[in-house]
């Protein structure tokens, strides 16, 4: 059951069927709502995707890195000369000769007080800080030529010691960057007045530690660049796997000293993204640099070894928390002290501080309670960097929230659904402002709630597992409710001193042929972007969707804007293409009145062509509007200037973040013998506001809901004591495949943002933010007839049978 | 990662493949269905002057009844092997345990003797043969000979074939009538390396077991027979207690190695609950 509630604020009315095809004719009421099949999934399911490591240019050479080979350790000697003799080796460059062309980044931003983090370099010089950092960039005339003359790379290390444990870290009796004075990279606290005596006067205060395991974004394309520097230009243009290209732009401009009208970053198919391609890559750096240092073009392509062990990992957290309540179940306080490890640095430009921030920023966020303490540490260690990945801090914070609210409803003897029901934020107290400092526009939580419930058919699985249960069969249901930062504002970035756009643009064109074209600075990462912006852009100018072309991904040709990252490229880019459009129909309109002699307030565009308002009758199509406007001006009044284009930007800027909220459920049997989970059924309602694509919202929840399960259930980066990945590999490091994932139902709830006419939020990371909560609920659940909790993610059966007390 | 060069040769026959071994000896790696080799090259775990290339032997696929025992040829694709009828009349536990073995695509290329020859201590087709008392015929230049599975895995991807020999075909004694079988394995998602396995054939008859074999996988370096389980059932009723009994032999006679993700005591624990899963199932 995928319902849809009619988005309130966009007119025309949406369609309330969806559509098979594309429709010939679009009707007035436009595509908005409607499950367009988007135009790129034919060309990449035939194999004509073009992706970085398709594209072969003249003079083209291949990069690879020599990467440390421990986690901490001084560089003795680095000998490339047997290196540079091998067959087809072009170059073999150490961190200083790359220095020369590429400066030093710190990643630290003027909002976030206090954070700190040392300069770092594209390839590291005098000293490796994690496994796998580069320590020397060897060049050929083919891969498997340059990764042959690694072999030959000569190098003597010094092991110094190594940082891995994050309470080892914060202690701090070894520290990993003598010139910061101590290994914490940021530290937050915040204290409610109240919340001492909210915790003395409390009849229950319960407090639980959970874990959760360091992970990461397997993207099906790894990382890749192409960077080709024109010396006679001093031009570099970039192919990059990147979610952000004018902020690549601006980097590369500033580090390679380089002006930035020179810097063209183009995005051609990227494989999947989560966040991890919106970084700073040392790598990718180094390979810009060469390309300059040797005036030709240069590749890298990260293999899935060097994804495992460079892409950012996320997530490594051990939150304890606290909660005060009634006795009759109202929630009085949270009190949170959450730990993070981030790795040797702070990655550029967004800082590694933000994970921990939004933890800090959202737990207790679903609920009404007016007292909060926190305390955060987020500290330097020797293994990979961490950064922003799907859902940033919030699969930590709703889970420990909600781990944290089961515990309490236990207690007191309360069902979960109605200890939740008693303390979640009303639907009409908006707009609200949460103890931490958010400020939430309008959520729907009692509606989602109440929806969930009867979805699931909540009070018959109850019954169903109670009577499961005498027959030893142990069945769990989980709640998880959540709040979703989305669309953030110059706030997010911005504000301290990022050189990261929380505007989009979007140009709109009537071809002469009548089709239309739209360029966004929204990317396409496979998610359907450049779909859902032809339903837009079709529905504000009047056209059918099979008419309008879209192109993303190209400093040199799109409006300048931040890309896809934080849920925003639908509810921000898409809110530019809807006032390009509707710029583009009233342009249109002029000419049209021009040309028939009519008032414009009585056309209208429908149907591809200019049409009487009242009547629906067909007076100009805009192939002939096209024709006229670009090539016969002269029939026009000689005071008429045609205008077949129109640039709109939008920013939101009311709220700093425009808030989505949703519950999630998970049914699951836990084999009591083996410590096996089997996920049985999971539900999400969530409301992202106006639905433009009912299936692309779907299976965005869906696939964000099974990157949570493999949170939950599957994934962790493994390091030995001494800093070494131990499952850098796809055997090893194991992400859900189809089989291990339950059926997923998705509704919705419709509660558009009155910031924009569209009134979409975002929707992308909505799933994964609540599926490891719902989860571990199900699972403590199943097994609270045994006595038995885990807190730890993931949930492997030996974590489960230790549970058990059974190993 | 790319593979460092190699030279390559597709002989026609089994007798160039041999000479060819002969001359290259440890030099040379064999490449029949790749599933493990190939991403070993691209990996450089592995870097041979000449692969050999036996995808040309038809002699070495198939399936055969040849008097009382199953022959199945080196070659043979694990995914012929799930489908065989012959396969699943006379040698059903290999049939039970195919599904296992990897994904469908993975089955289509991967072969029978490659599997063995490779000898991965999680595999399920080594412990299969452990269990059914299979012998694998192994030829040279200098001849073919027979080796009792029991001999045939020595070590943690080391079997009893010399430099100059190919692993042909294995020979597997078929079921009796009373035989009934069972495979087992846990592993984190379908079709992973297991976690531990278990490969068990016995003869029932007036609720007694006999000729008891239980061989698991991933317990150990090489597949193991748990001697001191089969003992304890051995001609006896296969009941509570001795089913209890063979969980506790377990203990004495395995000793896994830690995994990624599980402690030697969780993987002992996990053995036991399947011996006791395979043992029911084979007294019900």
């Amino acid at each position: 059951m995928n319902e849809r509630v009619a988005p309130e604020r966009l007119a025309p009315e949406p369609r309330a069927e969806e559509r098979k095809a594309p429709p010939a004719q679009t009707a007035a009421t436009g595509y908005i709502g409607a499950s367009v099949p988007r135009a790129n999934a034919k060309r990449l399911l035939e194999g004509r995707g073009c992706y970085v490591d398709d594209l072969k240019l003249p003079r083209l050479a291949h990069v690879v890195f020599f990467r440390s080979p421990h986690a901490h350790a001084r560089i003795r000697k680095l000998d490339l000369s047997r290196a540079r003799t091998q067959p087809g080796v072009l170059a073999a460059f150490d961190g200083r000769a790359i220095a020369e062309y590429c400066s030093p980044w710190v990643g630290v931003l003027g909002h976030l007080k206090g954070i700190k983090s040392p300069p770092q370099h594209a390839v590291a010089i005098e000293r490796a800080c994690s496994q796998g950092e580069a320590v020397a960039a060897i060049v050929a005339e083919t891969r498997a030529q340059a990764e042959d003359a690694l072999q030959h790379v000569e190098a003597e290390w010094e092991e110094l010691p190594a940082v891995t444990g994050m309470e080892e870290a914060l202690a701090g009796r070894t520290v990993i960057h003598p010139e910061l004075g101590d290994n914490i990279c940021f530290r937050r606290e915040l204290a409610t007045e109240g919340v001492e005596q909210a915790f003395a006067a409390a009849d229950l205060v319960v407090e639980e530690t959970f874990g959760f395991g360091r992970h990461t974004g397997v993207t099906l394309e790894g990382r890749s660049i192409l960077a080709d520097y024109n010396a006679a230009e001093h031009s570099l243009t970039v192919y990059q796997a990147t979610q952000a290209p004018h902020m690549m732009q601006d980097i590369f401009s500033r580090h390679l000293g380089i002006p930035e009208a020179n810097v063209r970053v183009i995005c051609k198919d990227v494989g999947g993204s989560f966040g991890i391609k919106v970084h700073v890559y040392p790598d990718e750096m180094a390979t810009a640099a060469i390309s300059v240092m040797l005036r030709r073009p240069v590749k890298f392509a990260a293999d899935r070894l060097e994804s495992f062990l460079t892409d950012i990992h996320a997530r490594e957290h051990k939150a304890k928390v606290r909660l005060a309540c009634t006795r009759d179940g109202r929630i009085l306080a949270f009190d949170l002290d959450d730990l993070t490890a981030i790795g040797p640095y702070s990655v550029y430009p967004r800082t590694s501080g933000i994970e921990g921030n939004q933890v800090v920023n959202l737990t207790g966020g679903p609920y009404r309670h007016q007292e909060y303490r926190a305390r955060l540490n987020v500290v330097f260690t020797n293994k990979n960097v961490t950064c922003q990945y799907r859902a940033v801090g919030h699969p930590v914070a709703v889970a420990l929230t909600e781990g944290i609210v089961d515990v309490a409803a236990a207690k007191l003897g309360l069902d979960p659904a109605e200890f939740r029901r008693r303390n979640l934020i009303p639907d009409d107290a908006y707009p609200y402002t949460f103890p931490s400092g958010i400020k939430f526009e309008k959520l729907s939580h009692h509606q989602c709630l109440d929806k969930l419930l009867a979805l699931m058919d909540y009070a018959g699985l109850r019954a169903e597992q109670a009577q499961l249960r005498t027959r030893g069969v142990y069945r769990g249901i989980g709640l998880a409710a959540m709040i979703e930062v989305t669309n953030p504002s110059p706030a997010f970035y911005g504000v301290g001193g990022a050189r990261i756009s929380a505007q989009d643009g979007a140009t709109v064109r009537l071809e002469p042929s009548g089709m239309v074209t739209c360029l966004s600075s929204v990317t396409e990462q496979g998610q359907g972007t450049d779909g859902i912006f032809a339903q837009i852009c079709a529905t504000a100018v009047g056209v059918s969707v099979d008419q309008v072309r879209v192109i993303t991904g190209d400093t040199g040709v799109t409006p300048y804007g931040g890309g896809t990252w934080a849920s925003r490229g639908a509810g921000i880019g898409g809110e530019a293409v809807l006032q390009a459009g509707k710029a583009l129909k009233s342009n249109i309109l002029d000419l049209a009145a021009a040309v028939l002699g009519a008032d414009k307030a009585t056309l209208e565009v429908r149907d591809n062509a200019v049409c009487d308002k009242a009547t629906g009758e067909s007076k100009l199509p805009l192939a002939e509007v096209g024709r006229i406007g670009y090539f016969r001006p002269d029939t026009l009044p000689l005071k008429f200037q045609a205008e077949l284009s129109a640039t709109r930007h939008y920013t939101p800027r009311e709220y700093a973040f425009t808030f989505t909220n949703g519950i999630q459920a998970s049914l699951v049997e836990v084999d009591t013998d083996t410590g096996f989970v089997r996920l049985l059924k999971h539900w999400c309602v969530e409301d992202c506001g106006t639905v433009i694509n009912p299936l692309l919202v779907d299976e965005q929840i869906r696939g964000g809901i099974v990157q949570g399960i493999g949170a939950a259930m599957l994934e962790e980066c493994l390091y030995s004591a001494e800093g070494q990945l131990l499952n850098g590999s796809l055997a090893d490091y194991l992400v859900p495949m189809t089989g291990d994932v339950p059926d997923i139902e998705v509704a919705h709830v419709c509660t558009p943002t009155r910031q924009s006419e569209l009134g979409a939020k975002g929707v992308g990371e909505a799933g994964t933010a609540g599926a490891p909560g719902a989860v571990m609920n199900a699972i403590n659940d199943a097994l609270a007839p045994l006595g038995a909790r885990v807190t730890d993610q993931p949930f492997t059966p030996e974590r489960i049978l230790k549970a058990l007390k059974k190993v | 990662m790319k593979a460092s060069s190699f030279g390559y040769a597709r002989p026609e026959s089994l007798a160039e493949a041999l000479e060819l071994l002969a001359r290259h000896g440890e030099r040379a790696k064999l490449l029949a269905g790749g599933q493990s080799l190939i991403p070993s090259l691209n990996l450089r775990l592995s870097s041979p002057a000449l692969l050999i290339d036996l995808g040309n032997l038809s002699e070495l696929e198939g399936i055969a009844l040849q008097g009382k025992d199953l022959r199945i040829g080196a070659l043979t694709r694990h995914r012929a092997i799930e489908r065989s009828p012959v396969v699943a009349a006379h040698a059903p536990l290999l049939a039970q345990a195919a599904p296992h073995i990897a994904h469908v695509a993975i089955r289509n290329r991967g072969t029978f003797g490659g599997s063995l020859a490779m000898s991965d201590p999680a595999a399920e087709w080594p412990a299969c043969c452990l269990a059914l008392g299979a012998s694998i015929v192994v030829a040279s230049a200098r001849g073919e000979r027979r080796v009792q599975a029991e001999r045939f895995f020595k070590a943690l991807y080391a079997t009893d074939l010399a430099p100059d020999e190919i692993l042909v075909a294995a020979e597997i004694p078929a079921a009796a009538a009373d035989s009934r079988s069972v495979f087992l394995e846990l592993a984190r998602r379908r079709g992973d390396y297991a976690i531990v396995g278990v490969a068990a054939q016995a003869r029932r008859s007036k609720g007694r077991l006999q000729d008891v074999r239980l061989a698991f996988l991933g317990v150990a370096a090489v597949p193991l027979l748990a001697r001191r389980a089969m003992a304890a059932l051995e001609g006896g009723p296969c009941d509570a207690a001795a089913i209890a009994a063979a969980e506790r032999a377990l203990g004495d006679e395995l000793e896994p190695m830690a995994d990624l993700y599980h402690s030697a005591a969780t993987k002992l624990h996990l053995a036991r609950v399947l011996a006791g899963r395979a043992l029911a199932a084979l007294a019900a």
